[in-house]
């Protein structure tokens, strides 16, 4: 039953990859697939150090990064013939590259553990930002290395020249990537890094060296990094190196792979997919995106850190007992007081945007379709007052909802016990 | 000997800034286990603060009055935010710190704009202490060594000579033994978080306006802050004034060295031209490596000395 339901979730995430691209048609549709996917496996990637291993990593960007100068770097010399390799294996260049740097490094950085290694891959990541810009020859300097990924003969009559054939290369990729991936949660090595991860003197105490552990799980995490990075490189043909190995980088990969959710293993591909959206679409609409997505990343750490993925897990256990239509007043009571906080808020965030960043384009702005001023008091009062009932309101029905929600959870741990005693 | 000597009191001057950042740094790691990413927001956060408060009430009250608002909002954090995720584990306590990193700094962008601020010395600091061989000591940079060794010292009377800095050093070791002989500890822990917050603010109001005080300030203190703190070794106050010293006077005199290995090499006569291996590295002048000099010694001290230069425990 479970083998076989499985098996469904494989074969539908396989033709969910072939299928998108024929629903959505659009470029920007295109352009934010081909982004999933290969962000997919690097958050993916990502996770195999911060939910496996319990690794929190302030600079993955430097594998991801380094995979795509690799990349890039190889692209341009089989251009130029002096390398014999087609575009369909460039990825693997990346792979090998990420592999390589995250064995050099990684022999340093998982000496330790816990915070002190965080805090130490946060200085790798910025030694390696700062020394790429020491190599101009390497890394291009502030401009960065173009490349052009039509090349060679192509490959089963593939230029990779048209949008829609570098997604499906990047989709090939990421499924094998992330069967792979998955697969190596079940290997000897993948329960050794949980392991480690929960109790690192037990294991020590059995007999395995838990900085050997880490170093193994860290070098494969980065070869799945560097491919991630490759096609990153592969899809805008451009790699720069205060963009693509930047802290920034490094810190947006854990905000969004924590936002998935870290304790399950598909948490990190909502996260990319959530990244992309934000990153594309939400800083096209609000110049304030950051902060928003600041404010929720310290929201989803507070109330619930297991990210969206167990969020949707725990709400999949409520309906397995037949017990979710029970919660669906409270949800949208909950859902109808949260609107006017959420509009409120962002009325107010938005208006002094405005007057910070927007003075030279006057006072008015247009949000959801109401017009604001921000030298009216009427706006200001307006959005305050909203902000204010909303959150009156909001307080009322989350305690409403905590005692539903924590009614049914006592239920649901009652039929556990009574199904266990039978 | 002139470059010797200022250089030396330049990097005296930013070791010492770094040590009041890593001092409160290094009390709440070792008091909580947390590492707080927001430290040097709290840092930036006290230089804007002091820009404002210093533009009605002018420079001298604002020394006092922003790290104290700094502090209380440190303090409000831990009690509402920290506290909270502390018993989901040290992972997500320094994940909801970096988020507040996030946080601060688009807010900071947000109120005073995503230039810098024309946040400047007030007169009693202007101008020059005194000249040393022909160069002048500027009164700013005095003051902040000043302020630092005041800091140092009142930090260690505190925690050596009152009673609440031996409840604080009695909390670090055994939280559960000072809990059941009635004191509050999360109270300490707040007050130690509220206080690690007011020094790097403090640290934010005299180095806003001696270097410059802009949205980037915080990021750029931030990763070596964390140097400091894994060279010192975890959680060693005196480890992290050693490091800071050491950093401070190593990039200073870096920066202003603008010599290469090639040159080096030549003028010990080995000829070196472009067609040499490794010319891309031998060219390289010292100036241009002092950024990632501090990182260097980061991997150094792992691979030599793991647990830093005075810790005395693996982390």
């Amino acid at each position: 039953m479970m083998a076989a339901l499985r098996k469904l979730i494989w074969v539908l995430f396989a033709a969910l990859l072939i299928v998108l691209p024929l629903i959505f048609r659009s470029s920007l549709a295109l352009t934010l697939l081909s982004q999933m996917g290969y962000l997919i496996i690097i958050c993916l990637s990502y996770n195999m150090l911060l939910g496996q291993g319990g690794m929190l990593s302030f600079g993955h960007a430097v594998y991801t990064g380094l995979g795509a100068f690799m990349a890039v770097h190889a692209m341009n010399l089989a251009t130029k013939g002096a390398l014999p390799l087609p575009l369909v294996v460039i990825p693997l260049v990346g792979g090998l590259a990420g592999m390589f740097f995250a064995a050099l490094f990684g022999y340093v950085t998982t000496k330790k553990s816990g915070t002190t290694f965080a805090m130490i891959t946060l200085g790798m990541g910025e030694l390696v930002a700062a020394m790429s810009l020491m190599f101009p020859g390497f890394f291009g300097g502030e401009g960065g290395v173009t490349t052009n990924r039509v090349y060679g003969h192509g490959f089963l009559g593939l230029t990779f020249g048209p949008q829609i054939q570098v997604y499906y290369l990047i989709a090939v990729y990421c499924f094998i990537s992330t069967a792979l991936m998955y697969a190596f949660t079940a290997t000897p090595l993948g329960r050794m890094l949980n392991a480690v991860r929960d109790n690192p003197e037990r294991v020590e105490f059995i007999g395995y060296d838990t900085q050997w552990v880490r170093y193994l799980g860290f070098i494969i995490a980065g070869f799945f990094a560097g491919i991630g990075g490759a096609l990153a490189g592969i899809n805008f043909e451009i790699v720069n190196s205060s963009d693509g190995l930047s802290s920034v980088r490094s810190g947006g990969y854990l905000l969004f792979t924590f936002l998935g959710g870290a304790t399950f293993f598909f948490g990190p591909m909502i996260g990319a997919v959530l990244l992309v959206f934000a990153s594309v679409l939400l800083s096209e609409v609000t110049k304030a995106w950051l902060l928003y997505i600041g404010l929720v990343f310290l929201l989803m750490v507070m109330y619930a850190p297991g990210g969206v993925a167990s969020l949707i897990m725990m709400n999949v256990r409520v309906a397995a007992f037949g017990k979710l239509k029970r919660l669906l007043r409270p949800y949208a009571v909950l859902l109808l007081t949260a609107a006017p906080v959420v509009a409120g808020g962002a009325a107010i965030i938005e208006m002094i945007y405005q007057i910070q960043l927007n003075a030279a384009s006057g006072s008015k702005l247009r949000f959801f379709g109401v017009d604001l001023d921000t030298d009216s008091a009427a706006s200001w009062l307006g959005a305050a007052v909203v902000l204010a009932v909303g959150l009156a309101m909001l307080e009322m029905s989350r305690r409403r909802f905590a005692q539903a929600w924590g009614q049914v959870q006592e239920e649901i741990e009652a039929e556990i016990k009574q199904r266990e005693a039978d | 000997m002139e470059f010797f000597a200022i250089s030396l009191l330049n990097g005296l001057s930013y070791g010492l800034l770094l040590f009041m950042l890593s001092s409160g740094l290094t009390l709440i790691f070792s008091m909580m286990g947390v590492l707080n990413f927001a430290h040097t927001s709290f840092y930036m956060l006290g230089a804007y603060f002091a820009y404002t408060i210093s533009g009605t009430i002018g420079f001298w009250p604002a020394l006092f009055v922003a790290p104290l608002l700094v502090g209380l909002l440190g303090a409000a954090f831990e009690r509402y935010s920290l506290r909270r995720v502390h018993k989901f584990g040290h992972v997500p306590e320094l994940l909801v710190t970096f988020g507040m990193s996030y946080l601060i700094l688009e807010v900071v962008q947000l109120v005073w704009g995503r230039a810098t601020v024309p946040y400047g010395l007030p007169e009693q600091l202007q101008g020059p202490l005194f000249t040393l061989f022909g160069t002048q000591f500027p009164k700013s940079r005095s003051f902040i060594m000043f302020l630092a060794l005041l800091m140092l010292l009142s930090v260690w009377l505190l925690l050596t000579r009152t009673r609440i800095g031996l409840v604080i050093q009695a909390a670090l070791t055994h939280p559960e033994a000072v809990e059941s002989l009635g004191h509050n500890v999360p109270r300490v822990f707040m007050l130690v978080f509220g206080g690690g917050a007011a020094l790097a603010a403090l640290a934010g109001v005299i180095g806003g306006n001696t270097y410059v005080t802009e949205p980037s300030m915080a990021g750029a203190v931030g990763s070596i802050v964390f140097v400091v703190v894994v060279v010192g070794g975890m959680g060693s106050l005196a480890g992290a004034f050693l490091a800071s010293l050491l950093i401070g006077v190593l990039q200073t005199f870096a920066v202003a060295i603008d010599q290469s290995l090639a040159s080096g090499l030549q003028a010990i006569g080995v000829a070196v031209t472009e067609q040499t291996f490794g010319y891309e590295l031998l060219k390289l002048s010292v100036a241009q490596v002092a950024p990632i000099l501090p990182y260097l010694l980061l991997v150094l001290i792992l691979i030599f000395r793991p647990k830093g230069l005075l810790g005395k425990r693996e982390g």
